[in-house]
């Protein structure tokens, strides 16, 4: 399967590319790693590769890194969409001190308007 | 997240707990703040383990066991103020500000066989008293935009929208005066 997974720094997005990463090494699909511009993210794009390449490395897992530019959420769809990428994959949202899951605003916009299926990882 | 905003206004008073009063059902509901025993979390678990599952919101309450506990020690947290409406020993309902920075976040939830009988808007008034008397300056939520009761109960005792652009309403309510620097 031909996968993307959208990450922007954000700890959902952390843990989202860790248990990708692991499901990678175990089914063998098709992994992208697209890096956007969260602004809420706490990290760079330079952690956020070294943080990619060190988990590749780690479980011996193939998978292309590229960094999107633009809207972060559009960016996403756009290149799931235009690209035949069978599933798009997002961090499933922060937790509040309440202990409320809150999505993101990447996550609403690519749950609300993209046509390749969805995952929120939890 | 910090960039929320709060009415400038205070919001209507209300009295603490301990308090009581006749739910529409008849039964004799108290209200108390929570004491800290392991009876109440005892019974607080019973509540949340009947909590029927179309009533959650936002993941909360979790659905299974180990996971209520592990949610409640986080809220049940002594920086945290809980209050609790009882039907005799059996929990009808819970509130609780947790905080978080300058501000506490509030939840509600009354069990399914308490519900539209009166007494969520007792226990939030209630959990509201509590926190002006215990210096609680700023309160805000999230509630699911479908979810009409909890919006019109929240407008009711005093909270204003102040986020409608995500997939959950957030409001906001001020309970006191922000402190001197801005006062005058």
């Amino acid at each position: 399967m031909k996968v993307l997974l959208g990450i922007g720094g954000s700890d959902d997005s952390m843990r989202a590319l860790e248990t990708t990463v692991e499901r990678t090494a175990e089914v063998g699909d098709d992994l992208t790693v697209a890096i956007v511009d969260n602004p809420s993210g706490e990290r760079s794009r330079e952690d956020m590769e070294a943080r990619v390449t060190e988990l590749l490395d780690e479980r011996g897992v193939d998978a292309a890194v590229r960094a999107l530019d633009g809207d972060p959420g559009s960016a996403l769809v756009d290149l799931a969409e235009n690209e035949g990428f069978d599933q798009l994959v997002l961090g499933g949202g922060e937790t509040s001190p309440m202990g409320k899951i809150q999505i993101g605003n990447i996550a609403e916009f690519v749950l609300l308007n993209s046509h390749v299926t969805v995952t929120l990882v939890r | 997240m910090s960039d929320r905003t709060f009415s400038d206004a205070v919001a209507d008073p209300y009295d603490a707990p301990p308090l009581s009063f006749t739910d529409r059902e008849d039964r004799t509901i108290e209200v108390r703040a929570h004491d800290g025993s392991d009876e109440e979390l005892e019974a607080l678990v019973e509540m949340y383990d009947a909590f029927d599952p179309s009533d959650r919101a936002q993941g909360i309450p979790p659905g299974r066991e180990d996971r209520i506990r592990d949610w409640l020690e986080n809220i049940l947290d002594e920086d945290c103020l809980n209050v609790i409406a009882w039907d005799g020993d059996e929990v009808a309902g819970h509130a609780t500000l947790v905080p978080d920075g300058d501000a506490y976040e509030l939840a509600i939830f009354v069990h399914q066989t308490y519900q539209r009988a009166g007494i969520g808007t007792r226990l939030i008034k209630a959990l509201l008293g509590y926190g002006r008397e215990s210096g609680v300056e700023k309160v805000w939520l999230t509630v699911e935009r479908w979810n009409r009761a909890a919006v019109g109960l929240y407008q009711t005792v005093g909270f204003e929208t102040s986020d409608a652009e995500s997939f959950e309403l957030e409001m906001t309510i001020r309970l006191a005066e922000p402190p001197d620097e801005e006062g005058g």
